[in-house]
């Protein structure tokens, strides 16, 4: 075994107590009150007996991704990503680990040999705690990406309902800018709940969509194309007279999609199309 | 290569598209389309498929065939159950199946079979 | 199912020959066993095989034959598949016109190339005429 290894792990075996205690001292002054007040000292041991596992497999200390490291990169990933839930920062997480360096020279100073051999085990020890934080910042990372793209999702199907009108008839009522990926979600949504309900005719309502451009007009006419391949209809409500105006400047072709300027008119179609006669009771 | 069965109901035909098609079963699928019409005196013809996953354009092209082939020999063509994604992925290529019916599912394609062979 | 998955397992990197039309149906099933590896949605995973498809098409019918290969791609935590289509045919002399008239003449290669593009999140393509064609594709999850 290298005997940067051997004396790294002997300072554990030893001397653990007091790094654990050099470890706390140091993480509190760099955060300095910042950071979740927990009990660390089950991570922290869960850390120092994964490092003690690698060390005494003989692991290179200057290559993280071998087979003796999967034990520590594992519980590095669990505190890791229990941290960026919680919604502590990358750099009081990445802090933590790196607060280990101190309390373990201060050790190896402790049990000093010659200039050489101190030299070396110094720089294992540096290597392997660089590693370590780098690590667990890139996995802090994922979580968080992890986090970010399922609330997008979440949004983003939250402002797009579909909604059942009457039978066959669903309705989609569009709130805010129409970009790419919102189109591609009102599109798979839709067409998806038309298969589903058997209706065969939407509505899609833009009174909330504060600007038609050219890309705009393109994603609804996609849409619509995709609506009638389906072997269903598609009116297009709430069209705004700025918006007619617009559409025609830009010389944008409905190609025949039907249009209404109201909700209200667009059902009144509807109902008409799927063959309903609505009269009052009276 | 496999043959895709054409069913006869009544005055329609019926097929079903369950299988990935190499492109010559699709050629033969076209003929054999055609010639059931001619055999059968069929108004109406039903193409289910609700089982692609995957329509490209050559299958495109074939379904726009048959169409416009029944069509001359007097015939209807409905084509049914085109999935979402199918669809999608459809548009994005640049294919709108021009002339071609579409419904819903086989209930309504029937449906629309019925009425133009009622209105024919 | 229509398009089957693959029976045998499949590496990430791998190619496989275009040399008739079987083969086009076979390059779908390998793309579609490698969307659903790499937990495309369904309308990506369509996507990507309907534009395999397309391309797959070109190299036999217009390259006289040919290749795809694949490969899986990660970047960070974003995971991808980049497909190549090669042959040693008579390549496209004018690639532009081919990507926009192709479509409107309705000649299959144009269609093939121009919808394949619409398809994917990466394309390129390099040809010489009396040589060949390679095209790429490629798709984010």
């Amino acid at each position: 075994m290298r005997p940067e290894n051997q004396r790294l792990a002997d300072l554990l075996r030893e001397d653990q107590d007091t790094i654990l205690r050099g470890w706390t001292a140091e993480y509190h002054s760099y955060t300095g009150g910042r950071g979740l007040s927990q009990n660390i000292e089950a991570e922290q041991r869960a850390i120092l007996k994964a490092l003690e596992t690698g060390l005494t497999a003989d692991a290179d200390t200057s290559n993280f991704d071998t087979s003796a490291w999967t034990a520590l990169r594992d519980t590095l990933a669990r505190l890791s990503s229990a941290r960026a839930a919680q919604g502590e920062t990358a750099d009081v997480t990445s802090g933590f680990v790196l607060a280990l360096k101190r309390p373990l020279f201060d050790g190896l100073h402790r049990h000093r040999d010659d200039v050489d051999g101190q030299i070396a085990v110094v720089w294992a020890a540096s290597s392997i705690v660089d590693r370590m934080a780098q690590w667990t910042v890139s996995t802090y990372q994922k979580t968080r990406e992890d986090i970010i793209v399922r609330q997008q999702h979440e949004l983003l199907e939250l402002s797009t309902p579909v909604i059942k009108l009457w039978d066959g008839v669903l309705a989609v009522p569009v709130i805010g800018t129409l970009d790419s990926s919102r189109a591609q979600i009102v599109m798979e949504t839709l067409l998806e709940r038309l298969v589903n309900t058997g209706s065969a005719l939407a509505i899609i309502d833009i009174t909330g969509v504060p600007t038609v451009d050219t890309l705009v007009a393109q994603h609804l006419m996609k849409t619509v194309t995709a609506i009638r391949l389906m072997g269903a209809e598609s009116i297009i409500s709430g069209i705004r007279p700025q918006i007619a105006q617009t559409i025609v400047h830009l010389g944008i072709d409905l190609q025949g999609i039907i249009t209404k300027s109201t909700l209200a008119d667009a059902l009144a179609t509807a109902m008409r199309m799927t063959g309903h006669i609505v009269t009052r009771a009276s | 290569m496999e043959r895709i069965p054409i069913l006869r109901m009544g005055k329609n035909l019926l097929v079903t598209i369950q299988i990935d098609m190499q492109d010559q079963t699709a050629l033969t699928l076209q003929e054999d389309i055609a010639s059931s019409i001619e055999q059968n005196g069929a108004h109406g013809v039903l193409i289910d498929v609700s089982a692609l996953e995957m329509v490209d354009s050559f299958i495109g092209r074939m379904l726009v065939s048959i169409s416009d082939i029944s069509r001359i020999l007097g015939a209807t063509t409905v084509v049914v159950g085109i999935r979402p994604a199918v669809a999608i992925t459809l548009v994005e290529l640049g294919l709108s199946l021009g002339g071609v019916k579409t419904a819903l599912n086989v209930e309504r394609g029937m449906q629309m079979l019925d009425a133009a062979a009622r209105g024919a | 199912m229509a398009i089957p998955a693959m029976a045998t397992e499949l590496a990430d990197t791998g190619s496989a020959p275009l040399k008739d039309e079987r083969d086009i149906v076979h390059a779908r099933a390998i793309v579609r066993t490698l969307t659903i590896r790499l937990k495309f949605s369904l309308v990506e995973q369509t996507k990507m095989i309907t534009a395999a498809s397309e391309l797959a098409r070109n190299a036999v019918v217009y390259g006289g034959g040919g290749e795809m290969r694949w490969e899986t791609l990660a970047e960070g935590i974003r995971k991808g598949l980049r497909l190549h289509f090669e042959d040693k045919g008579p390549g496209i002399p004018d690639v532009e016109q081919a990507l926009t008239d192709g479509w409107t003449t309705g000649s299959g290669l144009g269609m093939g190339l121009s919808g394949s593009k619409r398809l994917v999140n990466e394309f390129a393509i390099s040809t010489k005429v009396g040589e060949g064609t390679c095209v790429s594709i490629t798709r984010w999850k």
